[in-house]
Formats: C-alpha cells, structure tokens, sequence
C-alpha cells in the first residue's frame, strides 16, 4: 500500500502497539535547560539510569546571556538553571555544549549544524519547535518534561499516531517573499488549531526549491499551526546539507544511508486526512498584527476592524488583540511605527536569515526612532560564519547590536525584552500576550522585512527598498 | 501521581480562545528547577496588576479584580471550562503543574493543543472535550448560577450538571486506565524492556550510524 512519508517514518519506529497506542522508539534526544531539571530530579528519586547516553545532546540556551559571557549569568535564578543542567549532564555523563563552547546555541539550530539530526529519525525535545527537525525528513515532537524523563529512562516515547496532512505550494516564490511568509500565510489560512490531531507535510514545487535553511524555518512553525510535526521530504538539498557534519554517518554508512534515505517521502497515490494547497504566487510579504499567529496579513493589507466580524468570539478576540497591540482597525500595517527590532530564533537564525537581513541593512542606518535593533545569531558556529562573511560589520555599521547565540528576545528569559507598550518588528514565532516582556507588542515578520523595519522605523514592503 | 476516579467541584469559566500556556503560566516562573509552586502564579499577567517575578510574596500583590478567577465565588474551584485551542504555544509542563497547584483537576473545553493535552494526563488532571454548544450550556449555566458545580465521573466517561443533564465523552483507553490507577507511565514502559532492547537492536543492524558514539 502507498504509504506517506510519515506513516514511514512512525511506522519503523513501533517497538510495540496496543489499541492504538504505539511505544515508539527516540532516535535523537536534544535537551536543554528550562524542561529538564524536573525530568533529570525524577530520574535521580527513582535511581534510574539514561537508557542511551550517545542519543542526548544537551545545550543551554533559553537562560543565557546575549552579551558578554565572561562574568558568567547576572541573574541567579537564569545562572541555577544553567548551572543545574551542567551537572545534570556531568552526572550522567551525556555531551553537552556548555555557555562558552563554539558549538553552543539554540537546541534546534545546533541539531542540524551538527548533524545530530538525520533524515529517517525520531527526534524529541522538551520544546515545541522540536518540529523544525522535520526538515530533514525526520519525524520531530516537542514533548512535556514527564515524557523527556520517559525518554531518558526508556528511549521510548507513549504514542498514538496522528493524522496526516498534506500541505502543497506549487509555483515559483515572488522575489523578497520567503520560508518564513510561506508559513504565517498557511497559517493565516488553516488558523493555529487548523493542524491540530495532524502530521503536517510540506509538499509542492515551492518547497522542493526552499534551501534547509528554509525548510527549517517552515517546520519551525508547524507547532504555530497546531500540527505537533511537521516534516519535508528527503531531496539532494538535504543530503548534501548532511553531508560532512560531525554527527553525520561516518564514510564508510554514507552510502547505505544516503540509500535508505532516498527512500524517505510520500508514495505515489499516498492517502492523506487533508489536504492544503496554496500559490507561491499569491503569497506576499506577511506582517502579523495581533496577539496570535494566525492574526496576519499581507504588508499592503490593514488591521482588520472588529466589526466586521460576525462571530462574537472571534471579534471579541480581535477587539481584545488591537487593545493589547495598541492599534485601531483600518490602519495600513506599513503606517505602524516600531520600537525595537529582533532578528534571531530557532525560526530565523541561521546564516541564510542572516544574509538576507544584511542585504537589506547594508549601506543603510537603523531609524532614528528605533531604540533597539539587535541580530542573535543561532549558534555560535553560525556567529563565526557570519563574521567570516563580514555580515556583522554591515548590522553593527547600520546601527545593529551584534550579539552572543541563545533564545534572548524570542521568549525574554534573559535580559533581552521589550519594555510594556513597546512594538518590536520580530523574526520570532509567537506573537502571544507578553511572550518578549510583559506588555510587550510583538509584530512576526521575515528577516529581511525585519531588517527594513529597522531602517525606515515602521513595515514597509522590503521589495520597494531594492 | 494522584489517580483522578470521580470529582465533584466547583466550576471556574475562562472565556477566551486560543489561551496558551505563556498565559497559563508566564516565563519568568520557568526558571524554577521543581515541580511545584507553581500555582500562585498561574495566569500571572492576568490575575495580578502588577509584574511577577519568582520570589515575591504573592498574598501582597494587588489582585486584578476583572479577572474571572479572581472573583469571590470562583474560590476553591477544581473544574475549569475553557474554550478552543486551551493550552496552545510552548509545551511547558509548568502549565499543567501551575493549573494542578492552583486546585484544577479537571478542565472542560470544545478543543485542546496536542502536547498540552497529553502533559495534564501525565499530571492527573483529566482534560474533557465536550461539542462546543454543549460547552457553551456550561458557560451560561455556569455564569447563572452561583456555586455551581459539575460532577464527573471518568469511570462513566460523563459530566453531570446540577439538574441532572448529563454529557458524555471519550477518552481514549490507555489513558484513562493510567488516570483511574495514578499509574506512573515509565514503570509500564519498563515492563518491556525485553521488547525494547530486540527493537534497539534490528534497528542498529538496520541503521548503524544512527548509533554512532560522539
Ligand atoms: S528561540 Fe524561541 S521558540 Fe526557539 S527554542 Fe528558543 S525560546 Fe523556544
């Protein structure tokens, strides 16, 4: 039978199924600081040990520092946790890339950079945009700190198998349109419950062109979509992104890995639970204005008016969401001034994002009534790429703040937030109440419409800078 | 785990769409490395007029009297009803745990996110999905009603309301035998570790870089 990509990727993973539920078997367990303690704590009250030290790959990155990390963390709560994880791994002897190792950065870049994700893996993390790791044609769950101790313990997740989605793109992306708008425009469309219950695949001429820096973005925010997965089939763009990375197969796998991969994507006349198509064409650059994903438009669109709406919770969701954003209904979102910009997280944080904000940047300055831009790279490996290449010349000569990898203004669990009222252009993936400091207005776009933001001080459409 | 088997409790209506766990329980509190605690600051940006951080004395912080569960008859109250998409964003385990500290075993609502769902099992707080309209009899009856009260019985798989209407709802199987026992769900996996370790084994044979040592 025609089977589609992830029932593949589910069904060689079933160590055993009953009524439904499936104990499926973890390939890949990357941890980090804030979902961990609770889990290692469990383990330790009930003298358990880690099944398979060599699937763990641990990193801080949700409490550290932007800035200068010499003095260690200020704050002694962010500084415990850390600290916590240090020796959770030490104890138990699982690798970890501590504050200061090169390696360090956000969990769901390092994976790929390291090759520590492979295409054909079960790959779980105690963090929702573990499905980022669907680019690889791997099957990628965020999971609750019970279950990562259950991971530890058993290399085993309690599953019941999800649905599937098949969403197509068909078509060539317009010119300044990217990953990231080809995900706020599904979700505008199918909503942030729309993929709930299901298994998204990407699909589509669209995303067969996306680089993996792309793909990633795209799955990132499958969890923005509801959908607990996402994933992307296995192409030549993905085995030549493998290809060489420290945890990838050694020479003498490579080949009897790349021939099982290739075998890794939906059959031929494969039936799915539902199915999505969208054009590239119609897609244009995505700004959001409200308090959730879904609330987006396209750059030449306007904040929607409440009463316009005829369903009662959906408008008192709007009239709630303008109040929080500070906007009126019917402004044009390129006549929204902004505070502060953000460039960085596991969505858009990698050298690709990072290019494209610089080639916006260059040669221009930051606004004069932006207080703030800042660039966090996603790993320090991505960093000293981007150095390389001089980009962090371009951000730091155009008023950018360069810093050091980790989550920073994405969730504000560091110093990095926005002050209340403030309105932050940001290349992160929620947009939820508070999510970058506590009354704090958070606006999801691309790198490069971050990057115009920042130097016009409000949305404009990057494609009439050029 | 406490085993949930009957409850009969107060109920608290959230009236809002699409509440994430950043709402249920805001970031600052994650920085905790335990367990518990966490219930004076569920819903901390809602609940309170001023800004939380981890340590502070909560019983002096000024309370937002808007705020539904802040109002005097929603004390003490175990059932919280809820509407679509509860529990949606970061799969915070902190979010069940603050809900569970607050006093909520139960939560009622037309829809849930995935990985929020499966944390509050794993916690003993059973998640019921009910059809939106039967959800919305529950709001206007709950909001009618002073000192309403459901009760539910997961046994039978129903919700009974005071006037004896009942509604009923699935849970899947698994799932409910762990509930009705406080079954910790490693100690039911280890039971197979026979079966694991054939597994981990074919699947090394088969693909042996995925066990590579680093
Ligand atoms: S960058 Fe943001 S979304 Fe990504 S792991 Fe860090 S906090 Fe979570």
């Amino acid at each position: 039978m025609a089977k589609t990509l992830y029932d593949k990727l589910f069904d060689s993973h079933v160590v055993q199924e009953e009524n439904g539920t499936a104990l499926l078997y973890i390939d890949r367990h990357l941890v980090h600081e804030v979902t961990s303690p609770q889990a290692f704590e469990g383990l330790k009250l009930s003298a358990r040990k880690v099944w398979r030290i060599n699937s763990v790959l641990a990193v801080p990155d949700h409490n550290v520092p932007t800035t200068d990390r010499s003095h260690g963390i200020a704050d002694p709560v962010s500084r415990l946790q850390v600290e916590t994880l240090d020796n959770n791994c030490a104890e138990f002897g699982i690798t970890e890339f501590r504050m200061n190792d090169a390696r360090q950065g956000i969990v769901h870049v390092i994976g790929p950079e390291q090759g520590a994700t492979l295409p054909g893996m079960t790959v779980v993390c105690g963090d929702s945009h573990t499905s980022t790791h669907g680019a690889f044609g791997a099957l990628a769950h965020g999971i609750g700190t019970s279950e990562v101790e259950h991971v530890l313990a058993t290399q085993c997740l309690v599953q019941k198998k999800s649905k599937a989605m098949q969403i197509r793109v068909e078509g060539q992306l317009g010119k300044g349109v990217t990953a990231k708008d080809i995900a706020l425009a599904i979700i505008g469309k199918i909503g942030t419950a729309g993929g709930t219950g299901y298994a998204i695949e990407f699909a589509g001429s669209a995303i067969r062109s996306l680089s993996m820096e792309g793909r990633m973005t795209l799955c990132n925010m499958a969890i923005e979509a509801g959908a607990r997965a996402g994933m992307v089939a296995v192409d030549d763009t993905t085995i030549d992104y493998v290809k060489g990375r420290p945890y990838a197969p050694k020479p003498e796998q490579w080949d009897a890995a790349v021939a099982y991969w290739r075998t890794l994507h939906s059959d031929e006349g494969a039936k799915f639970d539902a199915e999505v198509e969208l054009k590239a064409e119609d897609i244009q650059p995505q700004v959001t204005w409200g308090t959730s994903p879904e609330m987006v438009t396209s750059v030449d669109g306007f904040v929607p008016d409440p009463s316009k709406e005829s369903d009662p919770t959906k408008r008192g969701g709007i009239e709630r969401a303008l109040q929080y954003m500070g906007l009126e209904a019917n402004t044009p979102i390129t006549g929204i001034e902004i505070d502060k910009v953000f460039i960085g997280s596991c969505t858009n944080s990698r050298i690709e994002d990072l290019r494209a904000a610089a080639a916006v940047a260059k040669g221009r300055k930051v606004a004069a009534n932006v207080k703030l831009a800042m660039v966090v790279p996603g790993s320090g490996l991505v960093k000293a790429q981007a150095e390389q290449e001089g980009l962090d010349k371009i951000f730091t000569e155009a008023g950018f703040e360069w810093r050091e990898p980790g989550c920073s203004m994405c969730l504000a669990m560091n110093a990095d937030r926005l002050e209340p009222g403030e309105r932050c252009a940001s290349t992160s993936n929620r947009n939820f109440e508070g999510r970058q400091g506590q009354g704090g207005r958070t606006h999801l776009v691309s790198p490069e419409m971050a990057a115009a933001a920042a130097v016009t001080g409000h949305f404009v459409d990057v494609r009439q800078l050029n | 785990m406490q085993p949930f088997v009957k409850l009969e409790g107060l109920v608290a209506p959230l009236d809002r769409a699409n509440v994430d766990t950043d709402a249920i329980i805001p970031k600052q509190f994650l920085k905790s490395i335990k367990r518990s605690g966490f219930g004076p600051n569920a819903f901390d940006e809602w609940r309170y007029l001023d800004h939380g951080e981890p340590g502070m004395d909560n019983s002096n912080r000024p309370l937002n009297p808007d705020f539904v569960l802040n109002q005097p008859r929603y004390q003490g109250a175990s059932i919280l009803l809820a509407r679509e998409n509860f529990g949606c964003g970061s799969s915070r385990e902190h979010a069940p745990w603050a809900l569970l500290d607050y006093g909520f075993r139960c939560i009622i609502a037309p829809s849930y996110a995935d990985i929020f769902f499966n944390n509050c099992f794993k916690n003993g707080i059973l998640p019921i999905q009910l059809d939106t309209d039967e959800v919305d009899i529950l709001f206007s009856e709950v909001e009618a009603n002073p000192g309403y009260q459901l009760l539910v019985d997961l046994e039978q798989q129903v919700v009974v309301t005071p006037s004896g209407q009942s509604f009923s709802f699935d849970v899947d199987a698994f799932r409910k035998h762990c509930l009705l026992n406080g079954l910790d769900d490693i100690g039911l996996t280890l039971q197979k570790v026979d079966q694991i370790k054939v597994f981990e084994a074919r699947h090394k044979a088969a693909q042996p870089w995925l066990f590579n040592q680093n």
